[in-house]
């Protein structure tokens, strides 16, 4: 029968197979397999059904070391049960998974593999989490490509019934769970024949019930735990004939056949690939090119990795193969070799009873965290095995210069086939790109015979992301699971990128290249730059433009330009006839956009409509004419690291880094966010010093620190720059000083929350405040020499600033700058203010989410120091430790603390007794007494190390040099642990709450944006009441749960709830507070968040109607007050004033459950209204309480 | 017995007092309280146009902000498979409006442009409206359009709504035309059945501390009506519609004049507001306790009598009305030295 086929990407495929045949699934949400448990939470949430005609339950867990509990339970108690995981989470079921695996529990896991977190955390994809797994007793089932994740999940789904060996289905992250391909369905049909319902029902009666009792789960002893373990053992055995007959079986049904280890290419081959994952798809194209020309090589693709079967190998192995190459898409240090190949190896030891000499094996690793894997590094790999003398042990894609192991590639060797059209679009996160071409795909995937297939890649930027899509559509089934690297089509949607990157590089000789651009067909090349313009002469592209804006702009579009530059793609590219292409999108407008009302659905076809008569095809002249360059990457005056190796990741060449460019351990220098001019603000706030009160403000809230101000004296003036502002200070303590504000033009990502805030308006034209956004390119320039100008002014001396004023703090000198958070971000001015407060003391332990992205993700850091050389200390270790990581960071300095000023008296006689009592005795409380210590302990080194060198026998030296190496400690140092709320609230609650209750010192600053906000939205036990989110479709029923509360319930926790916009010196007082209290400290902070749905220019509003409806009071619990008899907690925000509806109905978050279901969002919110009286009162009485 | 009926719109009403457009309209259980109350139709709370464009607007951007530019969430909502936007919230509640009560359910569209209103009248109509009420809500601010096409602009949208919906079609009018029983007339002719006079439009206050334009809306007063009694008065027979008061209809007395002057029915909202939706009752005993006291056997020997058809000195609706004002004001205005 003649299947369905559609255009699904590896996730849901493998989401559609779990959810038709679960009854129960447990989920969290981790990179890249977030979408699975998404889809499988919406269709349960649509009433979708399994194929037993009941709808899976689907349950959010707080981490996925809860959600495999679950499971277990959900299993124990026979339920057919599955979660889908990834990287540190399935790290976190490893417990649970040999518990299931030694009870022999039918199971499946879905899993989107992925890089384990080691030198540094990477999203992105390599089999590093299931290599971890493989010792669990799961069986490891491996998908090569969408389609096959669709028909594997089902043989994982039916195998593990009959064998009993639960079966972890994995797929490579990000290359197969998030490409885009066109596939046959199976259909529920399919499903049913493959499952059988016996073995369900024998699932069930093999489950813990009190109707049939039994016990499950022992602690055995030395006697029988052994034997126990060898039980299995018949299970493990039959498991790989039980998964080949579930292939033959599926085969029979469906049509496809899958073995164990599929060998494709020569039958006589002397050279084979042994491979798992996507890169067996381009081994596989690589090899069928080679055979064809005359090669004699194959690929042996690895299905059923665990068990592994010594006898399928061998006989999916052709007898004729001379040099094996087994490659690992992980690193294991210290091993011999990778896992594959050490199977491998062994497989062929223990099987190979051939007459001929066993075939020499060597294994590399390759593709780590989705490092490009292509045929010119496959064809390496072949040539590498026809070397008299191969490298054992070899890595390939990268360039290693210190152990040398890499194979060089010719990085010109290519496969792709002639008749396949290979497209590629450049356009920023913000103007639609990627979501019009996984249209184009879907249409071309739709309405021809072609197959197709879309990937798409994401810078790791919130703000201002760059967005490459690769297309590929032919006649022929697409293997190649790589990205483009010669298109006969380019389109580039912004303008700016052509001197920032090069579009044009794999543009193949005559190309189309499709360019949004201001300027007109004869105007446009006259603005190219010179490299763009000897490209298209020297590879003779076709040349078109289109003002893909003014069109967008006149249709109502917007900024966003997808259905533009995807209409002027079907024009240009002629994949369908013109006609039929406009219909095909105009009919997928409507079913995207549908939903979303008919004047969505206009504007887009009006869009579409007015597009071709604005598309040129350019008359390219004859010569290059323009003087226009690329951009620099980084200034000339930037460190030589930054020069070297962040501006090759900032210009997209991070791949060509050596081995030896890189840190060892994954440290890397601060400050460098500062060398990467992004310039993705259109427009930028500009200064009106004669209306301005000075009052910092704007300062305050700009999330990327791009708004500064400084006092200074007018001296420094002289060389201002002509345009450079400045006016007189005021404040009553710096008189005869003078005062700028000045704006980053470059790194503001124009979010105007500083406009928002601005407290003046003009007297004369009320629109206008004492800063107003102005277009960013006109003033590009002159604002920069003034911002060069402005950072050269002197620094502020902190001891002259009330650190405990908003207009005094603008003045302190940020250490966390230009992050990549987005804009108008509701965490960053918070980091921002803990930098300039604390920053030159500060050590951070940074949970994994958001505020460990934007604050450390490469190339750049936005942690900077200052003039000193001081600043944040900044690591991030896990996502679910980050409380108990601080806390040793904690440990570190109270235990160095006491060994230093147990040291120290030794040193009275050499450093005089005023000195160490000075030292000791230090209250170190305030900005001046701290100075005064960094003095001392100044004083202190200097004569230790004159001690050292004046009198090199002196006995005392070993404990003189000890004291030198620990005597920084003795200045104040403090530690912050911040996170957001899925890490406080979830995953790390159960650490957060041992820290707290440890006594020790420790700021802890939780980012609550009440959602996952760096996975996208997904709920967490901060989610308010009646807020959508993902895992909350229907709308959270349950209240946010009161961590405040929880945590004063301990007596001895400073506590603050805080939200800048709302009231910024009750924050700053918070601040101050928590980090001078000698204990654990609380700081909740109210962070808008762009998954709380409108537009963040409106965030400072939002968080004012948070307070002043109840929805967030404002308050500070000090234990010391109560140990002065005064109650411990003073609330800082009013009664509620207004209603919570005012609140909730600006957002989306709330609003949508309003359109989706108005009586369940008018139930919720008078429960959520019932809360907020009730927690209102609850506080109030306990602020009366002494 | 006193006959309080009267038709409206081609509808026959028990008595002349309908609730007009207001938030009230938003529960359904205060339409049930009006009907208990006693009044003979309700004019739905508007749906505004704007509101509707404004909200799709608002969810494209939720769902598409942010989306599709960062790999680890390439959106931050989960997909909504039922969109109940604006209007599809607006025909539910039509269609429990017309389960749930026994009087007539008019519908109200507030708006200006012909596009989106066409189908949404449409829908409105195929949900079971009675009638539709459109609320021109219109400043003509722009120093470019001339009166000309502004009248234009009203009489294209009657003559297009006239055409797909067969319910019928009433205007609510603001007075701020230059010659407005002419004006009347045409969108009589257009395809109105009924004129709603007049809107009350929010008019902007200036907020001096935070120099910033804030909207307000004062609940009418009894003073209003007389606006209202003047053109219901100057249009009662010259015009091919039914006429319907709006706007400082707070007493019986006020509705009595409505119907002397030659209104079919009085709508109220301000008095409900204030005074509560059981007060509907007290105006209509009033009513017929008035009527009783007069003598008067029914609404409709009363409708028009006062009109400028049928009073003893027409002039008094025109001009000559402002002077004699003036005149009688003049002595007690004036305190003596």
């Amino acid at each position: 029968m003649a299947q369905t086929k559609t255009m699904l990407d590896a996730n849901e495929a493998a989401a559609y197979v779990a959810h038709n045949l679960s009854e129960v699934i447990a989920i969290y949400p981790i990179t890249p397999s977030s979408a699975m448990g998404e889809w499988a939470d919406q269709w349960s949430s649509e009433g979708k059904k399994n194929i037993w005609g009941t709808t899976p339950l689907v349950v959010e867990m707080q981490s996925e070391g809860g959600a495999a509990g679950a499971v277990h339970g959900a299993l124990q108690t026979g339920s057919l049960t599955t979660t889908f995981t990834a990287s540190q989470g399935l790290l976190l079921m490893l417990p649970n998974m040999y518990k299931i695996a030694g009870e022999l529990t039918s199971a499946v896991f879905h899993v989107s593999a992925r890089s384990l977190a080691a030198q540094a955390l990477s999203i992105f994809g390599d089999h590093s989490d299931v290599m971890a797994a493989r010792m669990t007793g799961w069986a490891l089932l491996c998908s090569n490509s969408v389609q096959e994740v669709m028909d594997l999940a089902l043989i994982a789904h039916a195998a593990t019934l009959k064998a009993r060996i639960p079966i972890l289905h994995f797929f490579d992250g990000f290359r197969t769970s998030h490409e885009v391909s066109k596939i046959e369905m199976v259909d529920e049909a399919d499903i049913r024949a493959l499952v059988d319902d016996e073995l369900v029902r024998a699932h069930r009666a093999r489950a813990l019930s009190p109707d049939n009792p039994f016990v499950r789960g022992t602690a055995q002893n030395p006697d029988t735990y052994f034997q126990a373990r060898e039980t299995v053992n018949p299970y493990y055995l039959a498991t790989p004939e039980i998964v080949q007959a579930a292939m033959d079986q599926f085969a029979a049904q469906v049509g496809r056949q899958y073995h164990l280890f599929d060998y494709v290419g020569a039958p006589n081959a002397e050279r084979v690939i042994v491979i798992m994952g996507s890169g067996a798809e381009t081994a596989q194209e690589t090899a069928e090119y080679l055979n064809a020309q005359g090669a004699n090589v194959g690929v042996l693709k690895v299905h059923l990795y665990r068990p592994f079967s010594v006898q399928h190998f061998m006989n999916a192995l052709p007898r004729s193969v001379k040099s094996i190459a087994v490659l690992d898409r992980t690193k294991e240090p210290g091993s011999i070799g990778e896992p594959l190949y050490q199977d491998v190896v062994t497989a062929l030891m223990e099987g190979w009873n051939d007459a001929n000499a066993m075939p020499r094996v060597i294994g590399g690793r390759y593709g780590l965290s989705s490092k490009e894997f292509t045929p010119a590094m496959v064809k390496a790999i072949y040539d590498e095995l026809a070397a008299p003398a191969p490298k054992k042990h070899f890595t390939v894609g990268i360039y290693d210069d210190v152990t040398h192991t890499s194979l060089a590639y010719d990085a010109n060797f290519s496969t792709e086939a002639a008749e396949t059209t290979r497209a590629l679009f450049y356009g920023l996160g913000s103007d639609g790109t990627v979501g019009a071409n996984k249209n184009s795909i879907k249409i071309i995937g739709d309405e021809t015979d072609l197959y197709a297939q879309g990937y798409f890649v994401y810078d790791s930027k919130k703000s201002g992301s760059i967005t490459i899509s690769h297309l590929r559509f032919g006649p022929q089934p697409i293997h190649s699971a790589y990205l483009i690297r010669r298109a006969n089509f380019v389109a580039c949607h912004q303008f700016s990128f052509l001197e920032r990157m090069d579009v044009l590089d794999a543009a193949e000789h005559g190309a189309t290249f499709l360019l949004n651009s201001p300027y007109g067909p004869d105007a446009v090349w006259d603005h190219l730059p010179r490299s763009v313009q000897e490209q298209i002469l020297s590879k003779e592209l076709k040349f078109f433009v289109i003002d893909a804006y003014d069109v967008a702009r006149e249709a109502g579009m917007g900024g966003r330009i997808n259905t533009v530059m995807q209409t002027c793609f079907f024009a240009i590219s002629g994949v369908l006839p013109r006609e039929q292409a406009i219909e095909a999108i105009k009919h997928a407008i409507e079913k995207t956009y549908g939903k979303r009302g008919a004047q969505v659905v206009a504007k887009n076809f009006a869009a579409v409509d007015q597009t071709l008569a604005n598309l040129f095809q350019v008359t390219v002249p004859a010569h290059a004419s323009s003087e226009l360059q690329m951009r620099e990457v980084v200034s000339a005056r930037a460190p030589a690291f930054v020069q070297n190796v962040t501006a090759m990741m900032m210009a997209g060449h991070g791949d060509d880094l050596p081995v030896s460019a890189l840190p060892v351990d994954g440290t890397y220098p601060s400050g460098t966010a500062q060398w990467e001019k992004r310039n993705i603000a259109l427009e930028i706030p500009v200064w009106d010093q004669d209306i301005c009160i000075q009052c910092g403000k704007c300062v305050f809230v700009c999330p990327h620190s791009v708004i500064r101000a400084k006092v200074y004296d007018p001296k420094y003036l002289t060389d201002a720059p002509e345009t450079f502002k400045s006016v007189p200070a005021r404040w009553k303590e710096f008189e005869h000083q003078s005062y700028s504000l000045q704006v980053s033009p470059e790194d503001c990502t124009g979010c105007a929350l500083c406009v928002q805030v601005c407290p003046v308006k003009n007297k004369s034209e009320t629109r206008l405040k004492a800063i107003n956004m102005m277009p960013q390119a006109p003033l590009r320039d002159a604002e920069k020499t003034n911002w060069e100008f402005f950072e050269s002014l002197p620094a502020m001396d902190r001891t002259h600033l009330s650190t405990h004023l908003v207009k005094d703090d603008q003045l302190l000198e940020p250490l966390f700058e230009f992050s990549l958070a987005c804009a108008g971000c509701g965490e960053t001015p918070y980091l921002k203010l803990l930098s300039q407060l604390f920053g030159d003391r500060a050590l951070i332990a940074n949970a994994t989410g958001c505020s460990s992205i934007y604050g450390g993700n490469m190339p750049t850091t936005p942690w900077t120091f200052n003039d000193d050389g001081r600043g944040p200390a900044w690591s991030n270790s896990l996502f679910e430790d980050n409380a108990e990581f601080g806390l040793g960071f904690r440990l570190t300095l109270d235990k160095r603390t006491e060994y230093a000023r147990e040291l120290l008296p030794q040193f009275a006689a050499l450093v005089g007794q005023e000195l160490i009592d000075g030292i000791l005795n230090a209250a170190q409380t305030n900005e001046t007494e701290i100075l005064k210590q960094r003095g001392r302990v100044q004083a202190l080194k200097e004569k230790l190390e004159a001690f050292l060198t004046d009198t090199p026998n002196h006995p005392s030296l070993a404990v003189a040099r000890e004291l030198l190496s620990v005597a920084d400690v003795l200045v104040k140092k403090n530690v912050w642990i911040v996170g957001g709320d899925g890490w406080a609230y979830d995953i790390g609650y159960g650490g957060l709450d041992h820290v707290l209750a440890s006594g020790r010192n420790v700021n802890v600053v939780v980012l609550d944006t009440e959602v996952y906000s760096n996975t996208g939205g997904q709920m967490s036990k901060s989610t308010p009441r009646g807020a959508i989110a993902k895992f909350a479709a229907g709308g959270k029923p349950n209240a946010k749960k009161d961590l405040a509360l929880l945590a004063m319930t301990y007596g001895n926790i400073y506590v603050a709830r805080v939200a800048f916009g709302a009231n910024d010196s009750q924050t700053v007082k918070a601040f101050l507070e928590a980090e001078a209290y000698d204990g654990p400290s609380l700081i909740l902070a109210y962070s808008h968040c762009i998954a709380h749905g409108y537009d963040l220019i409106h965030g400072l509003e939002q968080q004012k109607a948070a307070v002043a409806s109840g929805y967030f009071p404002l308050f500070r619990y000090d234990p010391r007050l109560v140990h002065e008899g005064k109650p411990g907690l003073q609330l800082d925000s009013k009664a509620p004033s207004i209603a919570l509806e005012k609140f909730e109905s600006n957002e989306g978050r709330f609003a949508m459950l309003n359109q989706q279901n108005p009586q369940a969002a008018a139930d919720l919110l008078k429960l959520a209204q019932a809360d907020v009286q009730t927690r209102w009162k609850m506080y109030e009485n306990l602020a009366s309480q002494k | 017995m006193i006959d309080l009926t009267t038709n409206y719109l081609g509808l026959e009403l028990k008595n002349p007092l309908v609730p007009s457009a207001s938030p009230l309209m938003r529960h359904l259980d205060n339409l049930k309280r009006m009907e208990d109350a006693g009044a003979s139709a309700v004019v739905l709370h508007s749906l505004f146009e704007e509101q509707i464009t404004r909200e799709l607007d608002a969810f494209d951007f939720v769902m598409t902000h942010g989306a599709e530019s960062f790999p680890e969430a390439l959106s931050y909502f989960p997909e909504m498979t039922n969109y109940n936007l604006g209007l599809d919230g607006y025909l539910e509640h039509i269609q429990n409006a017309k389960a749930t009560l026994s009087i007539p359910v008019i519908a109200s569209l507030n708006g200006y442009s012909a596009g989106g209103w066409v189908d949404y009248a449409r829908q409105i109509q195929r949900a079971g409206a009675d009638a539709l009420e459109l609320n021109m809500y219109y400043i003509a601010a722009d120093p470019e359009l001339d009166s000309r096409a502004v009248e234009d602009m009203y009489l294209e949208l009657v003559r297009e709504i006239r055409r797909v919906i067969h319910i019928p079609l009433a205007l609510k009018l603001g007075h701020h035309f230059t010659a407005f029983a002419n004006f009347a007339s045409k969108i009589a002719d257009a395809g109105a059945d009924a004129l709603v006079l007049f809107n009350r439009f929010y008019q902007p206050d200036l907020d001096l501390e935070n120099l910033e334009i804030v909207p307000s809306l004062n609940l009418s007063s009894s003073y209003e009506l007389r606006l209202r009694l003047r053109w219901v008065g100057l249009l009662y027979g010259r015009v091919e519609s039914d006429l319907a008061v709006t706007g400082g209809v707070h007493t019986a007395e006020d509705v009595l004049k409505a119907m002397m002057a030659g209104a079919n029915v009085a709508m109220t909202t301000s008095a409900l507001l204030h005074n509560g939706i059981p007060y509907l009752s007290n105006i209509l005993m009033d009513l017929r306790q008035w009527m009783l006291d007069h003598e008067y056997e029914s609404i409709r020997q009363m409708q028009g009598s006062m009109s400028y058809k049928n009073v003893a000195h027409p002039a008094a609706f025109e001009r000559a009305n402002y002077v004699s004002v003036l005149r009688a004001f003049e002595p007690r205005d004036v305190m003596p030295g």
